[in-house]
């Protein structure tokens, strides 16, 4: 069923990896992907919430895959008023099924010819000198063997190995990872089933924000994410959950989950002789929100041009490669890297500076502020208080 | 010192891995494998454990 050599073998099989190996197969290549885990998809890292901007850059995404559609965003700040971010209609927004979409995208760079194997992983890198010429693989569970490839693709999540393997260090700092936990409940009693809601406040998420993402009338997935916090996100979870016993007093909990999101940390270089990275293995995640299937996809269509054009070109240097990086820099980084300023930003404020915030920020300018436009608007309120002037500077 | 993982805790994530500078630490199918050969014991891994089921023991 595998074959000895590959033009492309691509480890790890989440909406990176299946979007590397869909664009190649597409473009006539002979492709490998490698996921290391008995069911691709599972478990899931993710709080599931997607806007159709990200859904179209996706692909047609079948009804399956959908949870539950959403009309707008509600942003609590610490006192609990809230600003409304309207979607603008009915089905602008989607909370879907991680277990079923990843699958499905999976299908997708299968029936595109790429050959997908689950509960098989990557275990080395072969290089000859400085090339990458392969790996080594167990597959289905059995022993090792060796598979050659033209260009190696790491898309193998936030936990990559294979990058570093390959020689190129792609470990995180510490304060560019947020730590996120999350459990899929039941039998909750929410407010407004078509709104996904965002609970911000350095004593109840310090650094971050707790999330409501419905998938039904009475199902969500109820998460958090905080950086650099005294204690694990799951304590401030559970008391926040203990805290309000109108939402939570009869849930049950169906599914626990947890991760480290990168929100920042972005490569200058991400390609070797014969190898790249993408995805959350290359840190490509909006750092304000921590959503990364929307850049995993980019990156990984941008990625599969450049390797297949390498590889008719019979150069798969690292020079050659690099144009990967090029591209993606001016189609993706340079806007994430304003991202990242706007989260060093509002990293700093205190619930007094979030209180304001909600009060005077739109819900049409938090919308542009988290694609990385309109940080005009911010500074302008940020102004307003003489001490955060500073921060201010920082957005123009 | 002396790393400590709770397995009964751990969700096997691996957002301990991605922060580990040293490569010590890896997501295997059986949970995180970790070499103490290559470990400074520098506490990252323990600081973004989203469960806390990481201890570096003094």
């Amino acid at each position: 069923m595998i074959k000895d050599s590959y033009d492309v073998i691509v480890a790890g099989g989440g909406p990176g990896g299946s979007s590397v190996a869909k664009h190649l197969a597409k473009l006539g290549h002979s492709v490998l992907m490698l996921e290391k885990r008995q069911e691709i998809g599972a478990p899931k890292r993710c709080g599931e919430g997607l806007s159709v901007n990200t859904a179209g850059i996706i692909g047609k995404i079948p009804p399956w895959c959908i949870a539950q559609k959403i009309n707008a965003a509600k942003v609590y700040s610490p006192d609990r008023s809230y600003v409304l971010m309207d979607f603008g209609g009915d089905s602008k927004g989607y909370v879907v099924e991680r277990k079923a979409l990843d699958k499905w995208l999976a299908f997708e760079a299968s029936r595109a010819g790429a050959r997908v194997m689950a509960k098989s992983e990557v275990t080395g890198v072969l290089k000859d000198g400085n090339s990458v010429t392969g790996v080594r693989a167990t597959i289905l569970g059995g022993g090792e063997v060796e598979i050659r490839s033209k260009v190696l693709v790491a898309a193998d999540g936030v936990e990559s190995t294979v990058a570093r393997k390959a020689g190129l260090n792609t470990a995180n700092k510490l304060v560019n990872l947020d730590s996120g936990f999350q459990y899929e409940m039941s039998s909750l009693n929410m407010e407004d089933d078509k709104k996904i809601i965002l609970y911000f406040g350095n004593e109840i998420a310090p650094r971050g924000y707790i999330w409501i993402f419905p998938k039904g009338h009475d199902v969500a997935n109820v998460g958090i994410g905080t950086a650099m916090a005294e204690k694990p996100p799951k304590h401030y979870l559970d008391a926040f959950i203990e805290d309000n016993p109108d939402i939570f007093g009869s849930a049950s909990i169906i599914e626990v989950n947890s991760g480290g999101i990168p929100v920042g940390g972005f490569l200058d270089n991400m390609v070797l002789d014969g190898f790249a990275v993408v995805g959350d293995a290359a840190h490509q995640v909006n750092p304000i929100h921590g959503g990364g299937l929307k850049e995993a996809t980019i990156a990984g269509e941008i990625a599969a041009k450049v390797i297949s054009k390498c590889i008719k070109n019979g150069d798969v240097s690292k020079r050659a490669l690099s144009e990967y990086n090029r591209i993606w820099w001016s189609q993706r980084g340079k806007k994430l890297r304003m991202v990242e300023k706007l989260r060093h930003v509002t990293e700093k404020l205190t619930d007094d500076d979030l209180n304001m915030l909600v009060k005077e920020l739109t819900g049409d300018i938090l919308s542009e502020l988290t694609r990385g436009n309109k940080f005009s608007a911010l500074a302008k309120v940020l102004m307003k208080k003489p001490k955060l002037i500073v921060l201010a500077r920082h957005l123009l | 010192m002396v790393w400590k993982i709770d397995r009964g805790v751990c969700l096997r994530c691996g957002a301990c891995v991605s922060v580990c500078p040293v490569l010590a630490l890896e997501l295997q199918e059986s949970g995180v494998a970790h070499d103490a050969g290559k470990c400074t014991l520098c506490t990252a891994c323990e600081k973004i454990c989203p469960v806390g089921s990481i201890r570096v023991e003094k």
